[in-house]
């Protein structure tokens, strides 16, 4: 009887710590609202008048286009990528663990984890332009393959609860593991791939480390590299800088709102894996 | 026959992936652990010079400072956003209204990213706070906090703000795998709900606070974004993190390979504490 009632405590905690999470972004969507005589008088209260004029801006002063689509083409590429290498290594791990070959290669991974950035930045940016890679290309790659050691940890716990009857009865029949895997095993991944897929996206979207130590070029700059990188001009007019944040967030602000059920799903199997 | 071409396809499928990731990942590793003994600025020659350089950093009091300042930020912040996210978790647990909308809420700074927000951040303590302190006449508050020696806070509170989106999520998933039963049970024995959330739900989503509590640490040790966007670095030094400075000073002091000794010190801080906790909390841990 007693669950059956709603707690008066816990709806309070929560609708405290909502105002907090939301404070700030109700304060840069008002900031971003006002021209800047207004931005003078009142931060918070609502626009007067509402001055549209900060976002178009704001657009051209960032190029704000260009970062979207540097950022859209890095993100989408590094998505597919390692959705299609990454679940196929995991794959040839996961049905071999009994060989110490694979059983190697995973620990390996695994404790890659550990290895903090800091150590491999140095020498990267060096390797890297010495190939010709210190640019978007090279960045996709390194989003690929450094996603592999917690991709690969969440693939192969998966893998392993998908029966081997299915492949073994296709491998009879004379399908190359090649086959098995791109026409049977795949497709059952999809759940698992669009955790990847949401981590990933997530990920290289927001990073900021890796592009600013890789993008020399300001015309690969990504979404908050231009940000960064443009952040001195604006010590004057936030109302613009506002609009430019807002900008910014928006493009993941819109995919989660739409799908938050999906990512918030994918997100939680992802980790408990 | 048929055997070796089964096992061909599989190191077909790994080997070409393995041997990037060692490109990529491995051997620029090793390569800051190899400078780390030299003397190399970058350009010129290189010298093999021992352990100079670590002998150096444990002399050098910014270096010093970085490290206390990073391991106090780190420790405070995984705690508090711990314990923040299991008190969310906790609650949105509970019977409430509208608990869909509470967790899209709380979920949502995880997919906004951490340098943006904290330029927002920034906004809000050098403008917003110390204008409606001053309309209030609250003179602790009237000043920028990141100017103070207390900008260690405001980092403290936008890592907060953001990480506890991660961990309330583990935790909500930890909790909803405890039946209620169990809870039904500990009610009958009169168990308060203090000794209920001690007794029954605290060990058993044990595994859930070891893994946040690792990957936490993991994370705030590791702190930069928020630091280049909201302090940089100051007032002072006084909030220089590790990786801060070893992206300061190795990219643009001509510190290559002392900051690569300083990242090879880095990594074996980070093992160190990943391991000291696995031991410690794995300890704690209960099956059902």
């Amino acid at each position: 009887m007693r669950r059956s009632k709603i707690n008066i405590p816990a709806m309070i905690f929560l609708i405290i710590g909502a105002i907090f999470i939301l404070f700030p972004l109700y304060m840069a969507i008002m900031v971003s609202l006002k021209n800047p005589q207004e931005l003078g008088q009142s931060i918070l209260g609502w626009p007067s008048k509402i001055f549209w004029s900060n976002f178009p801006n704001a657009m051209a002063a960032t190029h704000y286009w260009q970062a979207f689509t540097n950022s859209f083409i890095i993100t989408a590429c590094a998505v597919i990528l390692t959705i299609l290498t990454n679940s196929m290594v995991a794959y040839a791990i996961a049905r071999n663990m009994h060989k110490r070959f694979f059983r190697y290669i995973y620990f390996y991974f695994f404790a890659a984890m550990f290895v903090p950035f800091p150590i491999i930045m140095l020498p990267l940016v060096r390797q890297m332009s010495h190939i010709g890679l210190a640019n978007q290309w090279g960045l996709i790659i390194l989003y690929v393959v450094y996603g592999i050691s917690f991709n690969v940890f969440v693939y192969v716990g998966y893998l392993r609860s998908i029966p081997m009857e299915l492949e073994e009865a296709a491998l009879v029949d004379g399908a190359s593991r090649w086959r098995i895997f791109w026409q049977i095993i795949f497709p059952l991944l999809a759940p698992i791939n669009a955790t990847i897929g949401i981590i990933t996206a997530i990920w290289a979207w927001n990073d900021f480390l890796l592009p600013l130590v890789m993008l020399g070029d300001p015309g690969q700059f990504t979404l908050p590299l231009q940000q960064y990188a443009l952040q001195g001009q604006y010590s004057t007019n936030y109302s613009e800088a506002f609009a430019s944040y807002l900008m910014a967030l928006l493009p993941m602000l819109l995919i989660y709102v739409i799908a938050q059920k999906w990512i918030i799903n994918g997100v939680t199997k992802g980790a408990i894996k | 026959m048929k055997l070796l071409r089964r096992y061909t396809m599989y190191l077909l499928m790994t080997v070409p992936i393995v041997a990037l990731f060692f490109y990529f990942h491995t051997l620029p590793a090793l390569t800051g652990m190899y400078y780390s003994f030299t003397n190399w600025s970058g350009f010129g020659s290189i010298q093999w010079v021992g352990l100079k350089n670590f002998i150096g950093l444990f002399q050098d009091p910014q270096v010093m400072h970085s490290y206390l300042f990073t391991l106090e930020f780190a420790a405070v912040t995984t705690i508090l956003v711990n314990v923040i996210s299991l008190l969310i978790a906790l609650a949105l647990n509970a019977k409430i209204f509208l608990s869909k909308t509470f967790k899209a809420i709380f979920f949502m700074p995880y997919v906004l990213g951490t340098l943006v927000v904290s330029y927002i951040f920034n906004y809000l303590f050098s403008n917003v706070i110390p204008t409606i302190a001053t309309q209030f006449h609250w003179t602790a508050l009237t000043q920028n906090l990141l100017g103070t020696q207390y900008a260690w806070l405001g980092i403290v509170i936008v890592a907060c703000w953001q990480g506890a989106a991660f961990n309330t999520i583990l935790y909500l998933a930890g909790l909803q795998t405890i039946p209620e039963d169990v809870y039904e049970a500990a009610m009958i024995d009169g168990a308060s709900a203090w000794r209920r959330f001690w007794g029954v739900t605290f060990p058993l989503i044990a595994p859930f606070f070891t893994i946040n509590m690792v990957l936490a640490a993991k994370t705030y040790l590791q702190v930069f974004d928020q630091i280049v966007a909201l302090t940089n670095g100051g007032p002072g030094n006084l909030t220089q993190s590790v990786s801060f400075l070893i992206y300061t000073n190795g990219f643009s002091g001509g510190e290559l390979a002392y900051q690569s000794a300083n990242a090879v010190v880095f990594l074996l801080l980070l093992l160190i504490v990943a391991l000291v906790q696995l031991r410690f909390l794995q300890r704690r841990e209960v099956q059902l």
